[in-house]
């Protein structure tokens, strides 16, 4: 009898582990694959590659010249360029303290039906010499070597 | 002069960690009492020679030695005297640097503190700490040495320390993580030597406890802070952002809530033995992951350290050499640490048991998440895991823990009767429903999640008093109920309210403020949450070390003038870089937070502005504190310093009757 509970108790331990590991793994699964955002380069997008019903990253340089402000609101428009393709970005909210033209940046949104990149938020590096490594990936990517040099970011 | 003696004795320091890793380990072996008994001075050396060296940085800055490259990137003649201080953990360097002397206090603390271990056992412990010791400075020295010169061609003056650390958080924040982060290394040490020694009774967790509860709660502060500061200062008005530098830390403090409370059943009920030391043994890599996920700049991070691949490989290494060992030696010595597992479903060990579980979990996802870029990079895709993911998979195993939170506590350890405490529960149940129902009608407009958050903080903490309640039943009057009460079961209460305080305050915060990205010009007004923001004027300010546009603001409420705001964007000389300084009115249920966006026009006069009232965010902080509160009143029991290292066995025979034991031999 005693035996026969402990093996009991045993089993109930072993189904009820591997019931839990199951809904650990099947959450993990779920969640990533609705809510991972893939980083694709400008030159991407153009050839089209760009996913049109899901949120995603790109980065490049913001084009010399581009940025164009509404009067009225904070709308801002704006190119960024990996030095191949160029991507037309919208954007409604406060523009991060070091966003500038010829600077590196790295934008998340997603794509209208115009080909419009509708920016949810814009990511900006706390320190100028900091190039982010999707933008120096998607430089190189389009055929631009950048030199990385030992220190590209400081701060804590 | 200072640069050279601070590097010698960061040379001493790493002599001594070997010696300290060495001969009391050796000594406890061959039992020789010279060896066994060099391990409280050689940890009082280390500590010493660290110190020396950190006061030698200290002083470095104090004189602006621009000679070392360090002060020169990190500090600035202009910079104020209480930031040159806070200059020296600034950066990689000199944070490491700190890092490695705050382990040593550690050390120290063991040394001296540790006494109701066996004396063997004590000094092993001290020798494992040498060995990280070893690791940790010569970290230091061979990849990230504070004191490198700049000769013969040095700068006349600093490259000034980064604005966004100008700041009074962090001063305190990083010494307080770091506390946490390095404080798991006691915990470490225990289970290493447990494992050596083949031994792991009730006495070596209840040994531990007091140790990982006070690592838990400096780490508890310091994530905490972390949060505050990337609030108020990184101006984006966020309190989390699962950002890969958060989470760093946020890992190795879920791991070790999990482990507080296994050593709990270890302690009380000789049990859950190997679970307790993997935890133990995962929950100190886990921080050293943290640390190398940081300072490797493997991660894009909103800050991250500089990055030099030596770094990275050198911890990477240091991680796979600890984790190895670690691993090992559980492998090969923990099927000497027999648990006995006997307990029913509704227990209190059942309950820890399932609090473990979802703590893990937990701690898992987040891990996952943070890990899952370099993942994807490996089979050569560009990743990144955001909020979305943390927030859809997060409460999950969150809720789960807060409904048990208001059970486990009342329960007894092994069995309890579910008679006694149906009828209560049930009540408790209730009531906590209907008010968070109210209470979140209250607060505006209904969402689901606000209820359940605030019934679950209800719930949590009437049962927290209800169980006070019990547990002094006894006494009459409130005084001599709460003196009844021990600090574990005090602690363990205002911790739990912490919690739920948190909690909360997260639900409040995120359904309920208002945050508003504003185009506004001098003269205008807007009205935002029921609060009337005007923006009155713009005023140019030159201080040390920077320049400011700061843009006055009134606000009022149904016409009455409450408080004006100011909040400034700033130009740091030195580095050329422009700062957001938001200004911010604290208060009990609502914070008001103005950040500056950019002037739109030439005149200055129009400026992109961010508005937030922000809910109850105050309590996602408060309740942290409580939480590190509960810690401290926790690790003050008298039960921790009753246990003395004559009886080590003997209590643990008494109380347990373990397995496995022989007799420890005292020196």
């Amino acid at each position: 009898m005693a035996m026969k509970l402990h093996r009991k108790k045993r089993l109930t331990a072993i189904i009820a582990s591997v019931f839990a590991v199951s809904i650990v793994v099947g959450l993990v699964l779920y969640a990533s694959n609705q809510k991972m955002n893939l980083f694709i380069t400008p030159t991407e997008v153009q050839a089209g590659i760009a996913p049109l019903d899901r949120i995603f990253r790109i980065g490049g340089l913001v084009k010399d010249g581009s940025v164009k402000r509404s009067e009225t609101s904070l709308r801002t428009d704006f190119i960024v360029t990996d030095g191949v393709a160029d991507i037309k970005v919208t954007y409604d909210k406060i523009m991060p303290d070091l966003f500038r033209e010829g600077q590196g940046v790295v934008a998340m949104g997603k794509m209208n039906d115009k080909g419009l990149f509708v920016a949810s938020n814009i990511l900006a590096k706390h320190d100028e010499e900091y190039k982010a490594p999707e933008v120096l990936d998607a430089l190189e990517r389009a055929g631009h070597p950048v030199k990385k040099t030992a220190q590209d970011s400081k701060g804590s | 002069m200072h640069a050279e003696f601070g590097n010698y004795l960061l040379v001493f320091a790493l002599c001594i960690s070997i010696c300290l890793s060495v001969f009391p380990m050796w000594g406890a072996f061959a039992n020789n009492r010279q060896l066994i008994l060099s391990a409280k001075p050689l940890t009082v050396l280390l500590f010493t020679a660290l110190f020396g060296s950190f006061i030698c940085l200290v002083y470095a800055f104090y004189i602006d030695d621009f000679t070392i490259a360090y002060v020169a990137q990190n500090s600035n003649s202009m910079l104020p005297d209480r930031y040159k201080f806070s200059a020296v953990w600034g950066a990689h360097e000199g944070s490491f640097l700190l890092w490695t002397l705050i382990f040593s206090g550690w050390a120290i603390a063991v040394a001296l503190f540790g006494k109701n271990l066996p004396a063997k056992s004590h000094v092993r412990v001290l020798s494992v700490l040498g060995m990280i010791g070893c690791g940790f400075v010569s970290f230091l020295l061979f990849t990230s040495n504070p004191f490198d010169r700049t000769l013969p061609f040095f700068p006349v003056d600093g490259g000034d320390l980064n604005p966004l650390l100008q700041d009074f958080g962090l001063i305190i924040h990083p010494p307080l993580l770091y506390m946490g982060y390095v404080g798991f290394a006691v915990s470490f040490a225990f289970a290493i030597t447990a494992l050596i020694e083949g031994e792991w009774t009730s006495n070596w967790a209840r040994a531990t406890r007091p140790w990982t509860i006070a690592a838990w709660s400096f780490l508890t502060l310091g994530v905490m802070l972390g949060s505050w500061w990337a609030y108020y200062e990184l101006g984006w008005g966020g309190w989390w952002f699962w950002d890969p530098s958060e989470n760093a830390s946020f890992i190795p403090w879920l791991s070790g809530t999990a482990l507080m409370h296994s050593l709990a059943v270890t302690d009380k009920r000789n049990s859950f033995k190997g679970w307790t030391l993997a935890l133990s043994l995962s929950t100190f890599s886990l921080s050293l992951l943290g640390t190398f996920l940081i300072r490797s700049g493997v991660l894009t991070s909103v800050h991250a350290f500089a990055s030099d691949p030596a770094r990275g490989r050198f911890i990477l290494i240091f991680l796979a050499l600890v984790v190895g060992t670690a691993l090992l030696l559980f492998l090969f010595r923990s099927s000497k640490v027999k648990t006995k597992a006997d307990f029913s479903e509704l227990s209190k060990d059942m309950f820890l048991l399932l609090n473990n579980i979802l703590l893990v979990s937990a701690t898992f996802f987040v891990l996952f998440g943070t890990l899952y870029p370099l993942l994807a990079e490996v089979i050569g895709k560009k990743m990144s895991v955001g909020a979305p993911y943390f927030n859809s998979i997060f409460p999950i195993p969150m809720i789960l823990l807060f409904i048990l939170l208001g059970v486990g506590p009342l329960l007894n350890w092994k069995k309890h009767d579910a008679s006694t405490l149906k009828k209560p529960l049930i009540k408790i149940a209730l009531i906590s429903v209907v008010l968070g129902l109210l209470s979140s009608l209250i607060a505006g407009e209904f969402y689901l999640w606000v209820m359940v958050g605030l019934s679950l903080s209800l719930w949590v903490s009437i049962s927290s008093f209800y169980n006070l309640n019990l547990m002094s039943r006894h006494k009459k009057t409130l005084s001599k109920k709460l003196s009844s009460l021990s600090g574990t079961q005090l602690g363990m209460t205002v911790a739990h309210i912490g919690v739920v305080v948190t909690l909360a305050g997260v639900v409040l915060t995120s359904f309920h403020s208002e945050e508003k990205d504003l185009r506004m010009a001098i003269g205008e007004s807007k009205e935002i949450a029921g609060y009337n923001f005007s923006m009155k004027e713009v005023q140019d300010l030159t201080k040390d070390n920077y320049q400011a546009t700061r843009v006055i603001f009134d606000v009022s409420r149904n016409g009455e003038f409450l408080l004006s705001l100011a909040p400034e964007k700033r130009f740091y000389l030195a580095k050329r870089q422009i700062m957001t300084e938001a200004d911010i009115d604290a208060g009990f249920h609502r914070d008001l937070y103005i950040a500056l966006g950019e002037a739109l026009d030439n005149s200055g006069n129009v400026w992109s502005v961010r508005i937030y009232v922000k809910s109850f965010i105050r309590w996602i902080w408060g309740g942290a504190i409580l939480m590190a509160l509960g810690g401290f009143l926790a690790m003050m029991d008298k039960r921790y310093r009753k246990l003395k290292a004559e009886n080590f066995a003997k209590i643990s025979e008494d109380e347990s009757k373990p397995i496995f034991s022989h007799p420890v031999e005292g020196d």
